[in-house]
């Protein structure tokens, strides 16, 4: 008997295809997790079985019934319940009144029988490890307990299904294992759960099936005890077999960066790295590896001098001997350091502002842009049409659009040659460069790559892609809950490279 | 974003106010014939009166002068997401910081010396008010319209205790006037038209304000900065921007505009500042920004309508109660919010 059935689910937004021709079965009674990089599809994928979203194309069926969902109210009256990552409680009211809210099943005017709410979520919680008590209001609750308030809003509604994204993001081991205890226990009284997750550790300790989802579609569904960690990591990160970059023998000069002994405890208390320590040189590209979540933002946050109010670092950061570390971006960039970071539209771009707005962006500082106390539109205008040109740049320059009515590929070759042609360059740093990039434009961003670690540039190339990773670099760092567990050497890169599946499984297997 | 929906954005930016101010006279026309008067009747008199009338049009040029200096009071906070309510605060901080020095000069002193002296203390102090709810902002994260809602208060409370107590010449509510020399010459005096009308010399203060703005805003590379840090903070600041520093420009610029109303009002017209001068002005200042969609330049026609809804209304109040066109006034602001918001569910 399967719970949830899915034959050849899509959606479209746009042009884009955010989940396409799904088809999984999930069965009653078991622990079913979804798996897959950050836009693989996971998250559009829950919502329409959750009435969130309608599917464009295929069916739904719940308990072997088709259904076709318009709001979640009507996935709720199906047995369907789902825990947000973000928690949607009233801080005010109590754990028992947060519970009953929306379904408080007495009449307009009567009192409220929280007496025997109370009762009945004292049972539901002991029944199923949830220890809380309800009389106390949800502000003084910790992360953990909200958790547990809303399984528990949950399983009042008597719901059979239970979805939960990215349950484990916000708690402590010790709450993780807990939280599984539970789980396992909902499980076995027969209820459903499905559960999103991109950490492989959790799927094999708790589930019983997983699925990889990658780039919209399901790339395998498994029994979780005939698959392994690297098994998973390999399907999740996948091969894109279209790329094959030249990657000509690199001349590698004097050192520029050099990272030594990051800390970095976010505001909290979790410790997101843990004594990072690597070096680049001129003329290499060093890839970092790594499932995401484990340090690499953090990481990229220090090099940009970004760091998250509230948080504690600790270590050093030099470029040719001139210490980053409390500086300012505007300070480290005038220091002759770009980043592409991995969110364009939020922290690349200013999606409003035309192209030639764009292309001075964060560089607008430069004396050769600006006349008076304003910019000289002139120098900016013949600036923009030599990179529109060295850089393929594709739009309808007519009708000087704003950069968000561009394609996702042309405006990360916007922000490329912006941060590649910044005067004075010695390190480049790179964040997920070719996501959200259609393929075309994936390969010129990888020439343009090896072009400029050709004219003497340091770079840092952080992907989850591993084989961008491994067709590009010249050293690889395994980066692993906050430190580089392993380094391969130049030699090694270059060999793995002659057997990419043998080195991606090798990855693999200090990256989780 | 499709380029489809990019034209229908313009189209819809265009034609929303206009349509807004159809909208409004549509209903002004029903509520006059409501009162038992014939409308078209009622907007001849008020065309004739206002714009038809050398004397009206002064009034409405009085008027929007204001309105020009308080839009921008709004429009300038409003480019780095800020929503300056405190104009009313902004400006009385102005209008009284103007009198008062106005009184301490010396009458000998030269007229633009002490045109520019009583100006620049009227945009301090504004500035000054706007500057608190700013550092509010950018310190505490304490949400600007309360705080500039609360400094009104303490800027009423301020100046009237002043003028009661320590100011006023005895038996009046007002100061003592300023020095001749600190005087803007009125309109009829200079280039010899609006007769008798409020109408001075500051008008053209206000317009050069509007352009200055534009220009900053939308050609200098403070301007640019400002803007990113309104349209997307985060990128701005991995680009280098010091977010706070502009939040903190642009409060600043907004109070000192809200200021320099006190040119029109106290250097141009009254010359002392009395009880309730220009209170009122502010809030309209917001109306106006909104539907010049925070442009300076779209200030000006904007701040006319204002203006002349103003006046207008005060010239038949005889016939129908100028209420009417307060509701006008708000229906307008309605409108352009309605018709400019995406709806929730397409």
């Amino acid at each position: 008997m399967n719970a949830i059935g899915l034959s050849g689910v899509s959606k479209q937004f746009g042009r884009f295809w955010a989940n396409r021709d799904i088809s999984l079965n999930i069965g009653s009674g078991s622990i079913h997790a979804i798996v897959g990089e950050n836009g693989a599809g996971k998250s559009t994928l829950i919502r329409m079985i959750y009435g969130l979203l309608t599917p464009t194309d295929g069916s739904i069926s719940v308990n072997g019934h088709v259904v076709r969902f318009t709001s979640p109210r009507q996935a709720i009256a199906a047995g369907i319940g789902m825990v947000h990552q973000h928690f949607m409680l009233i801080p005010d009211l109590t754990v028992t009144e947060n519970i009953i809210l929306g379904d408080e099943r007495s009449a307009l005017f009567a009192t409220l029988d929280r007496k025997q709410a109370a009762r009945k979520i004292k049972t539901i919680s002991e029944n199923h490890g949830l220890e809380i008590d309800p009389a106390i209001p949800v502000s003084e609750l910790s992360v953990g307990e909200e958790q547990r308030v809303e399984i528990l809003k949950l399983l009042y509604r008597e719901a059979n299904i239970l979805i939960l994204d990215e349950p484990t993001a916000v708690l402590t081991p010790s709450e993780t294992g807990q939280l599984f205890a539970t789980l396992k226990s909902l499980r076995n009284n027969g209820k459903t759960v499905i559960l999103v997750t991109h950490k492989l550790d959790e799927v094999l300790s708790v589930s019983d099936m997983v699925s990889v989802m990658r780039k919209g579609r399901i790339a395998a569904t498994e029994q979780t005890s005939s698959v392994t960690k690297g098994d998973l990591a390999n399907l999740m990160v996948g091969r894109n077999v279209l790329l094959r970059t030249e990657n000509p023998p690199e001349k590698t000069g004097k050192l520029v960066l050099k990272v030594s002994d990051l800390q970095y405890r976010d505001a909290r208390g979790r410790q997101k790295l843990n004594g990072l320590s690597f070096e680049i040189s001129s003329g290499e590209i060093y890839g970092i590896a790594g499932v995401e979540g484990n340090g690499q933002s953090e990481l990229l946050a220090m090099l940009w001098g970004m760091i998250e109010p509230g948080s504690a670092t600790s270590g050093s950061i030099t470029v040719d001997n001139i210490t980053l570390s409390s500086k300012t971006p505007a300070e480290i960039a005038a220091a002759g350091v770009s980043l592409i970071p991995e969110d364009r539209l939020k922290h690349a771009v200013i999606g409003e502002f035309a192209v030639g707005e764009n292309m001075i962006f964060g560089r607008h500082r430069e004396k050769k842009f600006r006349r008076f106390g304003g910019f000289d539109t002139n120098s900016i205008r013949s600036y923009t049409n030599t990179m529109i040109e060295r850089y393929d740049i594709r739009y309808d320059k007519q009708s000087n659009p704003s950069l968000s009515s561009l394609s996702g590929g042309n405006q990360q070759k916007i922000v490329l040659a912006r941060e590649i042609e910044r005067p004075g360059l010695k390190l480049l740093i790179l964040a997920q460069p070719t996501r959200g990039v259609d393929i075309g434009a994936i390969e010129m961003i990888h020439k343009k790559i090896i072009a400029t670690r050709d004219k003497g540039i340091a770079i840092l190339l952080v992907s989850s892609e591993l084989d961008e990773i491994i067709s590009l670099s010249t050293r690889i760092g395994c980066i692993y809950k906050g430190a580089i567990r392993q380094e391969f050497s130049p030699e090694d890169v270059r060999k793995g490279r002659s057997s990419e599946q043998d080195f991606e499984k090798e990855i693999g297997m200090f990256i989780t | 974003m499709k380029p489809v929906s990019v034209m229908r954005k313009r189209i819809i930016s265009l034609v929303a106010p206009l349509f807004a101010v159809m909208t409004a006279l549509l209903l002004s026309t029903l509520l006059i014939a409501a009162t038992g008067r014939n409308p078209l009747m009622i907007y001849h008199k008020m065309l004739s009166m206002t714009f038809g009338s050398d004397y009206g049009t002064g009034q409405i040029v009085f008027r929007t002068t204001s309105l020009l200096l308080t839009g921008l009071a709004v429009a300038i906070p409003f480019r780095v997401k800020l929503f300056n309510i405190g104009g009313e605060g902004q400006v009385l901080a102005g209008v009284f910081a103007a009198a008062f020095t106005g009184i301490l000069l010396p009458p000998q002193t030269h007229p633009l010396i002490a045109i520019s002296i009583c100006s620049i203390s009227a945009m301090l102090a504004g500035s000054m008010l706007a500057l608190l709810a700013g550092w509010l902002k950018v310190r505490l994260g304490i949400n600007e319209v309360i705080s500039t809602i609360m400094l009104n208060f303490i800027a009423q409370a301020f100046v009237g205790y002043m003028l009661t107590w320590h100011l006023s010449v005895p038996s009046t509510v007002h100061t003592p006037e300023i020095v001749q020399s600190a005087q803007i010459p009125m309109a009829d005096a200079v280039i010899g038209i609006w007769r008798n009308s409020p109408a001075n010399m500051s008008t053209v203060l206000a317009l050069a304000a509007c352009l200055g703005t534009w220009i900053v805003i939308f050609k200098s590379t403070a301007g640019y900065e400002m803007r990113a840090a309104g349209l997307q903070p985060e990128a701005a600041r991995y680009g280098g921007i010091n977010t706070d520093a502009h939040i903190l420009k642009a409060m600043a610029a907004g109070g000192a505009m809200a200021g320099l109303v006190s040119t029109n009002l106290v250097l141009g017209y009254k010359h002392f500042y009395e009880a309730g001068l220009g209170s009122g002005i502010g809030f309209i200042g917001i109306a106006v920004a909104l539907l010049a969609y925070a442009h300076p330049l779209w200030i000006i026609p904007s701040a006319l309508l204002f203006g002349f809804l103003e006046y207008g209304g005060l010239t038949v109040n005889a016939y129908v109660p100028k209420d009417i066109f307060m509701m006008v006034q708000a229906v307008t602001i309605l409108m352009v919010l309605v018709l400019t918001k995406k709806p929730k569910r397409p």
